[in-house]
């Protein structure tokens, strides 16, 4: 966990790659981000299908990539799952028109560090990119809601197997629930009197565990996706 | 991810000696470990074959223990018959070259078995020979027909079995068809002739018959039962999957460009109506899709029931539509609506409203959870934000509608706004006892203010 972007912008803009099938939406976001934050983001490359997306990743290095979840030939997952072994140092951020439960789970739980709707501000998408560059989770109010969902102790949920992984603990609970309402960072650190840097390991390993958990309701959201 | 590698692992093993004799064989798909009758280079059924592969030995070893079984009182057959009927064929699409060699060695092992069979049950003397005689023709006929019903229904037009080159097409599988029922007819026949006295065959014959004609014309109302459920099971699944196609596109193409269309909307009057028009088409959309709002959160709403989560999905897409605003709906579990749940989506429609009259935003935060003993919805904005105590009395939007509202059924208010930071209206409504929750999540906690 690096440090929150507090002391100015950074000496070298984050490199970005822009995954999507649709080139209007590619153009859409390059134009945003170079527009509204030329200082901190630079977008150096772009791919509308998976191989191409592999290519341009290997060759262009980019410390963040924008993966669309829908694609042809098995969509972000795809991207992610041949991606990652080779370039673990790579950031995914995923971005979706989607809302199902399923798409957003099984991209999480294929390694991206965040999730936001293809209808995010420039601005906010802008802020997200550096803020998974440095390290941080970014849960959209949705995903947290979809998390704390999956955690929840249900009277008919199959029985806790690995403790340290099946279970959120009451803080990360807490902030989950903050962020679910739209709280930022900073609000949630002021209301639970802890630092920001706290709030941010607490999501960090609430991401840690909705990737690695075996949870029922995860696995079954990470398995049954409706769309390709 | 395990599971898949495991199949696909367990798949490769039992074909690895397979490959050392035909090299082009791949491995088939399957996902389950189980016998898979070949579909090529088979003398029977391919049932010797399938064991061979599943077994991961020489083919010509399984043949030869399938004719010794046939020694053992003719166990051979009713094993064979067993994994005939119970082993479903391998998928299409395997392709496997056959040496002449084993073909002609699994001919002569089939022919061997049949012998042995005759032979052996001649020595032993329990049964004599004008019963073995027709009891073997009653077998081949057998063979014939379920052969026939086996690959026959749906046969490829580039399945070159070996046997297919001089009995090809589907009036030469209608002809095997009747020479096997026609064998079956004349082994028991024979049978029949050589056991009994011709009139007490009259009498059974007639009698079966007619059994068979009553069985027949009573059981009429469920055959058709059954061919005509099958027919629309068949017209379900065909439109489910087209409805599954068809939403996958529309995710893709439509749902994409209305995401856009609301991203590069202008800010000035026009863009905000097209925002708007793009924000209600995709709900629409959305809930099509998906089924009816509340659908989310891993709780698909059926249609038609009434809970918490469809009804605040369904005001927030009514206010978005008044105001053009944009508000997004997050539920955590779900609750039936009863008179005190639908007052407090009432609260919150009023809370959303307030913000977006007099917030000066675009974009509405709420979240609802559903617990077991509470119920909370919180309505969030980034707006200019107001100072409670120095609202006016004349308007009684929040402390009106909202606070009355919700002390009347037993809840509160929590407000809290910043100027310059936002507003956030937290509407907390304790559950009674006995209320039936959809979900309750135990967690039971009553810290987050």
């Amino acid at each position: 966990m690096s440090e929150p972007m507090s002391a100015g912008t950074p000496p070298e803009p984050v490199t970005v790659v822009v995954v999507d099938d649709h080139a209007l939406f590619r153009r859409g976001v390059r134009a945003e981000l170079e527009s509204l934050a030329r200082r901190t983001v630079s977008v150096v490359g772009e791919a509308g299908s998976v191989d191409e997306a592999v290519a341009v990743i290997g060759h262009r290095r980019p410390d963040v990539v924008l993966l669309d979840v829908h694609m042809p030939d098995g969509g972000g997952a795809a991207v992610l799952a041949r991606t990652r072994p080779d370039h673990p140092d790579v950031v995914f951020l995923a971005l979706s028109v989607s809302d199902a439960a399923e798409d957003v789970i099984s991209v999480i739980r294929a390694g991206a560090r965040g999730y936001v709707t293809k209808t995010i501000s420039g601005r906010d998408l802008a802020d997200a990119v550096v803020r998974v560059r440095a390290g941080d989770a970014v849960f959209s109010p949705r995903l947290a809601g979809f998390v704390l969902d999956a955690f929840a102790d249900r009277p008919g949920a199959a029985g806790v197997v690995d403790p340290e992984l099946d279970q959120l603990t009451r803080r990360e609970r807490d902030v989950l629930r903050l962020l679910a309402r739209g709280w930022s960072y900073k609000e949630i650190a002021a209301e639970l009197v802890i630092s920001v840097k706290t709030v941010e390991t607490h999501v960090s390993s609430v991401l840690r565990k909705t990737q690695s958990s075996n949870r029922h309701e995860l696995s079954r959201w990470a398995s049954d996706r409706r769309l390709v | 991810m395990d599971e898949v590698t495991r199949a696909a692992s367990g798949a490769e093993t039992p074909e690895a000696p397979a490959t050392s004799e035909d090299p082009v064989a791949e491995p088939p798909p399957v996902v389950v470990r189980r016998i898979r009758r070949r579909r090529q280079g088979s003398v029977i059924a391919g049932v010797t074959g399938g064991v061979a592969d599943h077994l991961g030995v020489d083919i010509l070893r399984v043949r030869l223990v399938f004719v010794l079984l046939v020694a053992a009182a003719g166990a051979g057959f009713a094993v064979y018959a067993g994994l005939w009927l119970f082993c479903p064929i391998e998928p299409r699409g395997v392709e496997r070259r056959v040496p002449p060699r084993e073909r002609r060695q699994g001919l002569g092992l089939a022919t061997l078995g049949v012998l042995l069979a005759v032979v052996l049950s001649g020595l032993g003397g329990q049964l004599s020979g004008w019963v073995v005689g027709p009891l073997g023709v009653v077998l081949v006929g057998v063979a014939l027909v379920w052969r026939e019903a086996d690959t026959g229904s749906a046969r490829p037009a580039g399945d070159t079995g070996w046997r297919s080159r001089w009995l090809a097409g589907r009036r030469l599988g209608l002809l095997r068809l009747l020479a096997g029922a026609i064998l079956v007819a004349l082994g028991i026949a024979a049978f029949l002739l050589g056991n009994v006295d011709l009139s007490q065959v009259q009498f059974g014959l007639l009698a079966a018959l007619a059994t068979l004609a009553g069985v027949a014309v009573l059981t009429v109302p469920w055959w058709m039962h059954l061919v005509r459920e099958l027919g629309a099971e068949r017209r379900e699944r065909i439109r489910e999957q087209e409805r599954a196609d068809i939403a996958a596109h529309l995710h893709d193409s439509v749902l994409q460009t209305l995401a856009l269309i609301q991203k590069q909307a202008g800010e000035d009057g026009a863009g905000r109506d097209v925002r708007r028009l793009a924000r209600s088409q995709e709900r629409e959309l959305r809930a099509w899709l998906y089924g009816p709002p509340g659908g989310d959160a891993g709780h698909p709403a059926g249609p038609g029931d009434a809970t918490l989560a469809a009804a605040l999905a369904s005001t927030a897409g009514e206010v978005e539509d008044d105001y053009g605003v944009r508000v997004a709906p997050v539920v955590v579990g779900d609750a039936a609506l009863d008179p005190d749940t639908t007052a407090l989506v009432a609260a919150a429609r009023e809370a959303m409203v307030n913000a977006a009259k007099h917030a000066g935003v675009d974009e509405i935060d709420v979240y609802a959870e559903v617990e077991s003993d509470v119920v909370e919805i919180y309505v969030r904005d980034r707006g200019c934000g107001f100072d409670p105590d120095a609202v006016p009395d004349d308007r009684r939007g929040l402390a009106g509608s909202v606070r009355d509202r919700m002390t009347r059924h037993g809840g509160r208010v929590r407000l809290r706004s910043t100027s310059g930071e936002g507003t956030e209206v937290g509407l907390v409504l304790p559950r009674r006892r006995g209320a039936t929750g959809v979900a309750s999540p135990v967690a039971s906690e009553e810290e987050a203010r």
